[in-house]
């Protein structure tokens, strides 16, 4: 296959950035292999690969956070070496991560002060957060403290943090999972301005369908090395993903459903409320989640759902003990090891820290939740030997690429350590599971594995509550949706009666008048 | 670009946990060897005489195991709540309240005492010790007190607790008056296990401290628990980990133990209830918990560390006429190395200017 170096044309200006030949190695694995790669003033340039494939690797080259072994790096056509990520951002490089640097016991502008090499006076920054949060779209309050704020918030932190820095070539990292269709596609109208004003934009993203939108070219990574480059608007989502695992993707199939079971799941009349005054209060909040289905919330960060997941978990006691109704007992005061006594399974939204711990091995992940329901405590002696080999079966079940039980959380990719944790969580044989962003950050195949398993659950009769803010996923997930905004849920509706449109629209705020069949919901806007 | 540069790890160094501790002991013992040299000493003699010559004889490793005992003893209580990121600064407190309450129950049965009166006494010094501990437990469950500085003032009360009732209640009658309880009858005295020392049955629970401690963390429910709340409290409240039924726990436990430790310095080495029963034990079994890695083991070893701190320094002041204070000297110069050679756990040191990237 012939190299980009090739095919670009040699009269045109030199490419904005040009890789040669770059190869890093760690310690056991070969994370890039001699990777080739051009990318051309003003264009959108997709990086597509598995997690693993050494993406990130390279974009750290790239951003000076890492430095490659070997190859060579040109900016606008001389050959240059990136000292640091302040070097990166001197000539121009911009770079918003996949995991967020901010410090949660700052204020939005305190954070991006630290981020920019000058920053000048809080209040004028604070006027330019403002500014360029409005203009791209991204609403942002510079005076609230991070810890405050959801992820898909934090996230907007984090790409005004390098649009304010006017960069000629801009990393994206998964910018938009945690945004509405509509708010993605007016980021995407940012992103197309940015780069019709010159601005490179390399993006990394899982979501092909969103690439086919947006970029022009695509460079895909398998293992560390090139295996193709794309346009990625003449190719499927289905043919860039098969182009990236190397192999055929099989798509969950979703059995229709059978008839509904009886309700595992019962929410009546659940409102909270909060001491810390940026909380989203839950209002009214009322559904059901029968044996046998999936039910999906959708709703951008911020507007309720870590209050509803504390409130179903238990991690936050409720006055009202029939708000929270699981098989039948009346549970909205008891915490969450008696709620797993019921039959309730969790996976939490933050995997590393909450889902699991990042220090401790896989074997003692598997405890974390697996004592409740698996004969891992005897006598009040955790029985390591079962541990273990609990967390043996779930590396094994649900195919958890890790260095054996003994693996530490930590070292697990994003999609790995989801597999784990969800694996953990269903092998505890749940009557009801409740999943808040299944498969965020994780790639195609995880993700495929991920729905699999939490479809073949629900079709084995188990309850699943799906709170994710992707939409692509809750329609390929859940028999009913329901929208979450501003801590209202509004009605379920089946799935097949309704549209991405529809939903996306509801997830911006137009409850109120229930839209009927036909439509009227458009006219309403 | 510098020339001496810490680099990230990728992941914490396990040979580091147990070199740095050992690299701070050389430190302590390299700046000791400065500071003597400062002060006009031979610098390898006052070591010696610090280090070395208090443990050449029979009767000084009895004394540091005496001095041992209280540190493992304390450390091991409070190295579980360390664990847990609960901080009991006050050992010293609770080990005062252990003396004033198993001491008091000496008094209490003087003259009529039976085999029943050593049991009674250990219980009653580990409640008077949990009783204390409890305070602070409950100020940060009710209140969201700070343990650290409420554990660490109540240290004061119990000592002017002690001073008033070794001044009133607790004074001998037939004492002329000074501020000491009477000597504590046989029935009340711990006995001792090592003839020719001072050992005493208190150094058999320390023993089974360490062996307790270590089950504990090691193997039970409740010690993963602690874990978990210690690394990631998040983590803790997913998993349904009750933590503030681990506070209580941690903070009972330990007061429990210093107040043990205190009721066998009283039953034992000193046998009778003085104002003067600790030379701070509590606040040495601090560095102890951290010099020991929180791991009973550890713990063990380095109580002994520190016990020959204290007796190379009351060795050093006969032997060299060098001030009390020095003893404080050295356990803070190990502390501080300790704390700051730990860097090298998640850093690893680079020489030479940056490598530019080629």
């Amino acid at each position: 296959m012939p190299s980009h170096a090739e095919t670009y044309p040699p009269d045109a200006p030199p490419p904005r950035l040009e890789l040669r030949g770059i190869t890093k190695r760690f310690p056991g694995c070969l994370a890039n292999d001699h990777v080739d790669l051009v990318l051309r003033p003003g264009e959108i340039h997709a990086l597509l690969g598995e997690n693993g494939a050494g993406k990130s690797t390279l974009v750290k080259m790239i951003y000076g956070v890492l430095h490659p072994d070997s190859g060579t790096l040109l900016w606008q056509g001389a050959e240059t070496v990136v000292p640091d990520p302040a070097g990166a951002r001197r000539l121009g490089i911009g770079m918003v991560f996949q995991h967020f640097s901010l410090f949660d016991t700052l204020t939005v502008t305190e954070n991006i002060a630290l981020g920019l090499d000058n920053a000048g006076p809080m209040d004028q920054l604070a006027g330019r957060i403002r500014e360029v949060s409005e203009r791209y779209g991204l609403a942002l309050d510079p005076g609230r403290h991070v810890f405050h704020l959801s992820v898909g918030e934090r996230q907007r932190v984090e790409i005004v943090r390098c649009l304010l820095q006017d960069p000629k070539l801009l990393i994206m990292d998964e910018p938009t999972s945690v945004l509405t269709p509509q708010e993605a596609s007016k980021l995407f109208e940012t992103l197309r301005v940015l780069a019709a004003e010159g601005c490179t934009i390399l993006y990394i993203s899982h979501k092909l369908e969103e690439i086919r939108a947006l970029c022009s070219r695509a460079t895909v990574l398998r293992a560390g090395k090139v295996v193709g480059a794309a346009d990625p608007r003449q190719e499927t989502a289905r043919s860039l993903a098969e182009m990236m695992m190397g192999a055929e993707l099989s798509t969950p199939e979703r059995p229709p459903q059978g008839a509904a079971g009886a309700a595992r799941l019962t929410v009546r009349h659940l409102s909270t409320t909060s001491d810390n005054p940026f909380a989203t209060n839950l209002k009214d909040v009322n559904f059901e989640v029968r044996a046998g289905e999936i039910l999906g919330i959708a709703g951008v960060a911020g507007n309720g759902q870590a209050e509803l997941m504390a409130a179903l978990s238990g991690e936050a006691l409720l006055a009202d003990a029939d708000a929270v109704v699981i098989e039948g007992t009346s549970a909205g005061h008891l915490g969450p090891r008696a709620r797993r006594g019921l039959g309730l399974a969790f996976v939490p939204e933050e995997r590393l820290g909450r889902g699991a711990v990042p220090e401790l091995s896989l074997s003692e992940n598997a405890l974390l939740s697996g004592y409740a329901r698996e004969p891992l405590v005897r006598g009040g002696m955790v029985h390591f030997a079962r541990a273990r080999a609990y967390a043996e079966t779930i590396i094994r079940g649900f195919n958890v690429v890790a260095h054996g039980h003994r693996a530490e959380a930590r070292s697990l990719s994003g999609g790995n350590l989801q597999k784990f944790i969800i694996g953990r969580e269903i092998l505890q044989k749940p009557k009801l599971l409740v999943v808040g962003q299944p498969t965020w950050g994780v790639d195609a195949g995880a993700a495929a594995a991920i729905h699999k398993a939490l479809i073949d659950l629900a079709r084995s009769g188990a309850a699943v509550l799906v709170i994710s803010q992707d939409l692509d996923e809750l329609f390929v997930l859940s028999d009913r949706i329901s929208v979450l905004f501003h801590g209202r849920l509004s009605d379920s509706r089946p799935t097949h009666e309704t549209s991405v449109e529809r939903i996306g629209l509801l997830m911006g705020g137009l409850f109120g008048t229930p839209p009927d069949e036909d439509g009227e919901i458009t006219r309403a806007v | 670009m510098s020339f001496i540069r810490l680099e990230p790890r990728g992941q914490a160094s396990k040979t580091m946990v147990y070199v740095t501790p050992l690299l701070a002991v050389a430190l302590t013992l390299l700046s000791g060897f400065i500071l003597f040299l400062a002060m006009g000493f031979d610098p390898l003699k006052a070591l010696y005489s610090f280090f070395v010559a208090p443990v050449t004889s029979v009767r000084g490793v009895g004394e540091l195991v005496v001095k041992a005992t209280p540190l493992v003893l304390c450390a091991v209580g409070l190295a579980i709540g360390f664990r847990a990121n609960v901080w009991n600064i006050g050992a010293e407190g609770q080990l005062t309240l252990g003396a004033i309450t198993g001491g008091g129950l000496a008094l209490a049965f003087y003259g009529e005492g039976g085999w029943w009166l050593l049991p009674l006494m250990v219980i009653g010094g580990a409640i008077g010790g949990a009783v204390w501990a409890a305070v602070p437990a409950f100020l940060r469950l009710r209140f969201n007190a700070s343990e650290i500085l409420t554990s660490l003032m109540l240290n004061y009360v119990a000592l002017l607790l002690l001073n008033y009732l070794v001044h009133g209640p607790f004074r001998d009658p037939d004492g002329f008056a000074f501020p000491e309880s009477r000597l504590f009858e046989a029935d009340a005295t711990l006995p001792v296990l090592w003839a020719g020392t001072r050992v005493h049955l208190g150094a058999l629970f320390a023993l089974l401290a360490v062996a307790g401690g270590w089950l504990l963390i090691a193997r039970t429910f409740i010690g993963f628990q602690i874990k978990v709340i210690g690394l990631t409290p998040a983590a803790a409240g997913y998993a349904g980990f009750d933590q503030k039924r681990i506070v209580w726990l941690t903070l009972l436990l330990s007061g429990a133990l210093a107040g043990i430790a205190g009721m066998g310095e009283v039953a034992g080495p000193i046998g009778q209830v003085t104002a003067g029963i600790s030379p701070g034990y509590g606040y040495t079994a601090i560095i102890v918990a951290f010099l020991g890695r929180l791991h009973p083991v550890g713990i063990l070893l380095a109580a002994l560390l520190m016990a020959l701190s204290f007796i190379g320094g009351e060795a050093a002041q006969i032997a060299m006429g060098l001030p009390k204070a020095i003893t404080g000297v050295f356990q803070g110069m190990l502390l501080f190395f300790l704390l700051a050679s730990d860097v090298l756990i998640r850093y690893r040191v680079r020489f030479g200017a940056r490598r530019a990237a080629a």
